[in-house]
């Protein structure tokens, strides 16, 4: 909808998106149809941890419309691995932060061993995905089982089965940062806790499944891959590599793409091995994953260990802080240190914490690979840190919310140094924010903790349990290292826009139009978006990490303001007139002060053409485009308060959510109705990640959660409704003031929940210090304890039953 | 051994054929052989409801069935609820409440929500969230998509002449 | 994933479907709503041969009553049942207990015959069936017969009916009016299959209980009746002592399985919780009933 002159940054614009995808016309992976197209379907390990022996596939072969049946043993011949290429870290980072590394790279079909159940060994294609199954199911396998590797720590211990051989450790990382002195600080300080934290693993579970299609041209010699990725330029660098051909003959584009959060966030082997088919067998090959392969296959998440020691005073002050925390990385580990890094990064979170240490270790283990997703290592962060800081209250006879503050970093001590580096090799610096009165905000919106202690007391009368939860994150955004955007004038006079950033349900297409359509005074409906495309713009990152909408609006505005100084010589030269005297107007550029003296952006564009009879003045180039990379110095730090009220059922262990409050400030935000839609997603994520989701493994490393009938994603009936409440400080260090906004809910729901159930039992002097937290854990730990006829003393940490994970 | 089996019904108000062995799910025979891509699968086991179409007036799980079980069968999808490019009021009401994000459960989200509308035409705030349980979001949190079923019900009821309480 | 190849017959009759099962001497499955069998099928853990559609056989999805029995055709669809009136009239906790069954698009196909065939421990209308003492008619190649619900349910997804045999219509005898009734579940989610689930039907009488019947799903391997929690109620009233009592024997009858979703432990609390709270509503909403 064209809204005319008005700013469109701020304002809740519909989205352009919609019509597409409210009839049905949306294109998802699925709906790609390719002439002559074939199907692929994989065969994948039925067992945690083998030697592969042998791999037959001469029956499966000759069923009819097979068109290929593939091994591994064959595919590393013409197929080899890439050297470890995938992880990138910052010369900045690793010359700074003591730290371990290896990344062995995934080959596109295991051929030596197979190392997680759901990892594949084969692949058949054929005329249809029904006649590859059929094909796959008559495979057979002859595997050497292995003892299988299924805790972190397990994989750690000495002599524990190695689940890669040739690096001769399981252990994938490590670092360790430091900050202060922590021996000497905690060693001084008058109280101190130790507990375990774990936060378990569960996923990103989006709607759509993976999905890749390939399509090999041979009288260009080029190939054209589709998937339902998040990093298009990623996709596209490593095909290039593997299948020896130079990036400009390799396209990757993402269609729709229904959801990612992260777990579409990496290259996968599927992403190798499609096009690989496509080009070997002269045919287009589209391969889409189904749910229950998507349990099996598709990245993991979280499932982290923390050993946390806190020392601190009798104010509740934190004066040291050390945490020792493990990652269950599974069998691969394909983004390397970035999600263990960004817990260490975000574990002090909103609070001043002047002796600071954390070390961690990346473990393999024969589970599905752990990677990236909605919050990316800052939930597990927060989870311990938001649970200490409830320990420590309790310890002390305190309100949480009065520790919280007397923790908190004042919003005079903005912009406040951390102390420690972030992902990118910056030091870390809060810009801006304004944490108490975020924290108070959300506090009055669940109506205050006062009236909410009464209440609390009055129903315990009546045997009922209501407790208040709260967590507070920082979150950093807009990380680097770059993104990329293509601004170019049409000759119809839009303006054209094009980025590596792409869209899995943000409305990105929306908010550029208005970013762009601000930016040159145009409306909305005259700006073309393309996103995801590696044709479109030569380098992106793609979108993960709450970083499109800074990043790309950065590059946006540098790329158009080198095209704007154009226009304006140009249009000057129209007119007749200095490009000092020239302002951007309706579609156009106009003389300031002389309403009628404009020239569209269509003539400006057109007189900008190569050839005789240009419009140009002399030294003006032809073409009116221009592509810059912006490279963020470092990130920009939003902040979130959530404060939840939970009632909880002691008698079935049920946690129904009575009230739930986000107050979020993550700077200028360019469409507010799309930033409280992430928000509420990312609750609804978050919800699930502590209430309800698991991917749990048995001993023998089988995943017991195989459908959605386990995995359980919250329904419309398990998420309540939400109160957001918004500040809207301006980030200093973005052009525009917008620090990024996605991850909102999901990084603070979890400690905000278990810190509320903790404190709807407290009178049973129950702890749950880890995830997920289910009714029969509830019951268990309520049940042979008696509640106390006063709420418990909040003892020194001495008396009362700990529950699970104390 | 199975034979493919002609198929002829009625889909969005068409009179459309084709043929497919037995075991063809009736998701990816709308899909593929009738070439209505708007209706997504999401999980093959009746849980996720992105597959969720109007079968014979009431909504139904299409990957829970065969193909052939539609023969002689009225369905709707979502390619069948605009008019032409008049969006229906429930579809206009996901829109301007922001009810969807990615767009991939939406097609079985809008066929479940009018599905409930039928047997509860003015419900209230939970039991819309009751009744839209049948369908997975993943992104939207179904805030947004409880307003809209709310304003497209009450759109509804406006369009069928009946007065707002 | 996609299901395997099989051939498919689609019969006009419940004795042609019968002869075609006879043929595939147990290697085909008959497809009512397919809310159970798709999805096995879908993982190919079910692999039949040949499926026999009954979808298509007349006169199999008929409500009606007569002489203090309701009688509902095996191919009456969930929903079906759900909005009829005879049903909320007549059956009332079955239709009070459709509302826990799935969701409404899985109610649309899915049938009360295909349920009470599939036999899940943790599915509400085989416990409707033994709490009410129905029972189903069978039809088979030599001809049919009756079988009451403490006789159908072996085990878990095992009932007595044999490969050929087809139910084709389940009897519940009506509900007196005045019954007190509840059901009280407990699920992960909504729509999600009990991890434990009471179903109370109760006949007071003042302060007294002339009839008591108990039944479970979810805490073991096939829906029980509580013979002895329903004798505590009958003879000592519906009182708060007796309720209790009768709650806490519910828990001890219970043999519930651990699974990964719930321990055997976790389940036999949840029965003596969800006992006495079915009673207590069933008793609360008969009086509120009652006064009007």
């Amino acid at each position: 909808m064209s809204e005319g002159r008005a700013p469109h940054i701020g304002r809740s614009l519909l989205r352009r998106e919609d019509r597409r995808l409210l009839t049905g016309r949306g294109q998802f992976i699925a709906d790609l149809e390719l002439p002559r197209m074939l199907h692929a379907a994989f065969v994948r390990s039925p067992v945690a941890h083998a030697r592969i022996r042998a791999v037959d596939l001469s029956v499966a072969a000759a069923v009819p419309g097979v068109a290929l049946a593939l091994g591994g043993a064959h595919l590393v011949q013409e197929l080899p691995p890439l050297p470890d290429t995938q992880l990138s870290l910052p010369s900045k980072w690793t010359s700074h932060v003591e730290h371990e590394f290896h990344n062995p790279q995934q080959p596109g079909l295991a051929h030596d061993k197979v190392r997680h159940v759901g990892e594949a060994i084969a692949v058949i294609v054929a005329e249809s995905r029904y006649a590859a199954e059929d094909a796959a199911a008559l495979v057979s396998l002859d595997l050497d089982a292995l003892p299988a590797v299924v805790s972190a720590e397990a994989a750690l211990a000495p002599n524990a089965p190695l689940i890669h051989d040739h690096l001769r450790t399981n252990m994938f990382g490590a670092f360790s940062i430091t900050k202060g002195n922590v021996n000497s600080a905690m060693a001084g300080a008058p109280h101190r806790l130790q507990r375990r934290f774990y936060h378990h693993r569960y996923a990103a579970m989006p709607i759509e499944c993976r999905g890749v299609a390939a399509l090999y041209e041979p009288r260009t010699d080029a190939i054209t891959i589709w998937s339902a990725t998040q990093v298009v330029h990623w996709v596209r660098r490593e095909v290039a590599a593997i299948l020896g051909m130079p990036e400009a003959r390799v396209r990757c584009v993402a269609l729709d793409v229904g959801g990612g959060f992260g777990v579409k966030g990496h290259v996968y082997p599927e992403d190798l091995v499609i096009p690989f088919l496509a080009r070997r067998l002269g045919r287009p090959v589209r391969w889409i994953e189904d749910r229950h392969e998507h349990l099996l296959s598709a990245a993991h998440s979280r499932d982290q260990l923390h050993e946390v020691e806190a020392g601190f005073d009798d104010d509740g002050r934190i004066l040291a802080l050390r945490d020792k925390f493990i990652l269950d990385c599974g069998a691969w580990n394909p983004i390397g240190g970035g999600v263990p890094y960004n817990t260490a990064a975000h574990l002090a979170g909103p609070y001043k914490i002047e002796n600071l240490a954390v070390s961690a270790r990346t473990a393999a283990t024969n589970k599905v690979p752990n990677t990236a997703y909605r919050g990316a290592g800052r939930p597990e962060a927060v989870f311990a840190m938001e649970r200490i800081i409830d320990l420590v209250a309790g310890e002390l006879g305190l309100e949480p919310a009065e520790v919280r503050r007397r923790n908190m970093i004042r919003p005079d001590a903005m912009p406040y140094r951390a102390g420690i580096l972030y992902r990118d090799g910056e030091p870390i610096v809060y810009d801006s924010g304004n944490y108490p009165a975020g924290l108070q905000q959300a506090l009055d919106a669940i109506g205050g903790v006062e009236a909410f202690r009464r209440r609390q007391r009055e129903m315990r009368r009546e045997g009922r349990y209501l407790g208040l939860g709260i967590g507070c994150y920082v979150e950093g955004t807009g990380v680097g290292p770059f993104e990329g955007a293509t601004v170019r004038i049409d000759p119809s006079g839009r303006v054209y826009v094009s980025s590596g950033a792409s869209s899995q349900g943000q409305g990105m297409e929306t908010i550029f139009a208005q970013i762009v359509a601000d930016a040159w005074r145009v409306a909305p409906d005259d700006v073309v978006i393309t996103l995801a495309d590696t044709a479109a713009i030569p380098a992106g990152s793609g979108t993960f990490a709450s970083r499109s909408t800074v990043t790309l609006s950065a590059a946006i505005h540098h790329a158009s303001e080198r095209v704007r100084e154009k226009a304006f010589a140009i249009a000057g030269n129209l007119l007749e007139c200095a490009p000092d005297d020239l302002e951007l107007r309706d579609g156009g550029v106009g003389v300031v002060g002389v309403p009628g003296a404009t020239v569209s952006l269509a003539k400006v564009a057109q007189a900008a053409r190569p050839g005789w009879d240009h419009g140009r003045p002399p030294g003006i180039d032809a073409g009116l485009e221009e592509t810059r990379y912006w490279e963020p110095q470092t990130v920009t730090w939003s902040y979130a308060a959530h404060a939840a009220i939970v009632d909880v059922d002691p008698e079935t262990g049920r946690v129904a959510i009575d009230k739930y409050v986000i107050a979020h400030d993550c700077g200028v935000v360019v469409n507010p109705l799309l930033v409280e839609g992430q928000i509420a997603g990312g609750t609804a994520q978050g919800i699930g990640g502590v209430l309800l989701e698991e991917l749990p493994y048995d001993s023998e490393g089988q995943l017991l959660a195989g459908s959605l009938a386990d995995y359980l994603v919250p329904t419309a009936g398990d998420v309540p409704d939400m109160t957001m409440v918004h500040q809207h400080t301006p980030s200093p260090l973005t052009r525009l003031g917008f620090p990024g906004g996605g991850a909102g809910g999901g990084v603070a729901r979890p400690a905000a929940l278990a810190n509320a159930i903790c404190d709807a039992l407290s009178p049973f002097g129950v702890e749950f210090n880890q995830t997920p937290i289910k009714p029969e854990q509830i019951v268990k730990a309520v049940r042979p304890a008696r509640p106390s006829p006063r709420p418990s003393p909040r003892a020194r940490g001495e008396g009362g039953t700990r529950a699970a994970g104390g | 051994m199975p034979q493919p089996v002609d198929i002829r019904l009625t889909v969005n108000g068409q009179a459309r054929e084709g043929r497919c062995e037995p075991r063809k799910l009736l998701v990816d025979f709308l899909r593929e052989e009738l070439g209505l891509t708007g209706t997504h699968i999401g999980c093959e086991h009746g849980i996720c409801g992105a597959c969720t179409i109007f079968y014979n007036g009431e909504a139904a799980r299409s990957c829970l069935m065969f193909a052939v079980q539609a023969e002689g069968a009225e369905l709707i999808t979502v390619e069948g609820l605009a008019k032409g490019e008049e969006l229906h009021p429930m579809q206009q009401a996901f829109h301007e409440h922001h009810a969807l994000q990615c767009g991939f459960c939406t097609p079985g989200m809008l066929i479940a929500a009018l599905d409930y509308l039928k047997i509860n035409p003015d419900p209230s705030e939970d039991e819309i969230r009751e009744g839209i349980s049948a369908v997975l979001c993943r992104c939207t949190g179904y805030v947004n998509i409880v307003k809209a079923v709310k304003a497209g019900a009450a759109a509804m009821r406006r369009e069928a002449g009946q007065p707002d309480p | 994933m996609k299901p395997a190849k099989f051939d498919y017959y689609r019969p006009g009759t419940i004795d042609e479907a019968v002869v075609i099962l006879e043929r595939y001497e147990g290697d085909a499955r008959v497809l009512a709503g397919g809310q159970s069998l798709v999805p096995m099928m879908n993982f190919r853990l079910a692999t039949p041969a040949a499926i026999v559609d009954l979808n298509h056989i007349p006169r199999l999805s008929d409500i009606a009553a007569a002489d203090g029995v309701v009688r509902i055709g095996a191919m009456a669809r969930q929903r079906q049942i759900e909005f009829a009136p005879l049903v909320a009239e007549r059956l009332p906790l079955l239709h009070e207990a459709l509302r826990w069954v799935g969701h409404l698009p899985t109610r649309t196909r899915g049938t009360i015959g295909g349920s009470i065939a599939n036999a899940d421990p943790a599915a509400e209308i085989p416990m409707v069936l033994q709490v009410l003492g129905g029972e189903v008619v069978v039809r088979d190649l030599q001809g049919g017969r009756r079988i009451g619900a403490p006789d159908l349910f072996l085990g878990p997804l095992t009932t007595s009916l044999e490969p050929s045999e087809i139910i084709t219509e389940v009897r519940f005898p009506v509900m007196p009016p005045g019954t007190a009734f509840a059901i009280e579940e407990f699920a992960r989610r909504k729509g999600d299959f009990a991890i434990a689930a009471i179903a109370a039907v109760l006949v007071p009488e003042g302060e007294r209980c002339r009839v008591a019947r108990l039944a479970t799903a979810g805490v073991g391997p096939v829906p029980v009746r509580l013979r002895e929690a329903e004798a505590i109620l009958e003879e000592r009233g519906l009182g708060e002592a007796a309720v209790g009592a009768a709650a806490e024997k519910a828990a001890e009858l219970v043999e519930p399985m651990s699974d990964h979703n719930a321990s055997a432990d976790y389940r036999r609390h949840l029965t003596g919780v969800l006992t006495r709270r079915a009673v207590l509503k069933a008793i609360k909403d008969h009086q509120h009933a009652a006064t009007g």
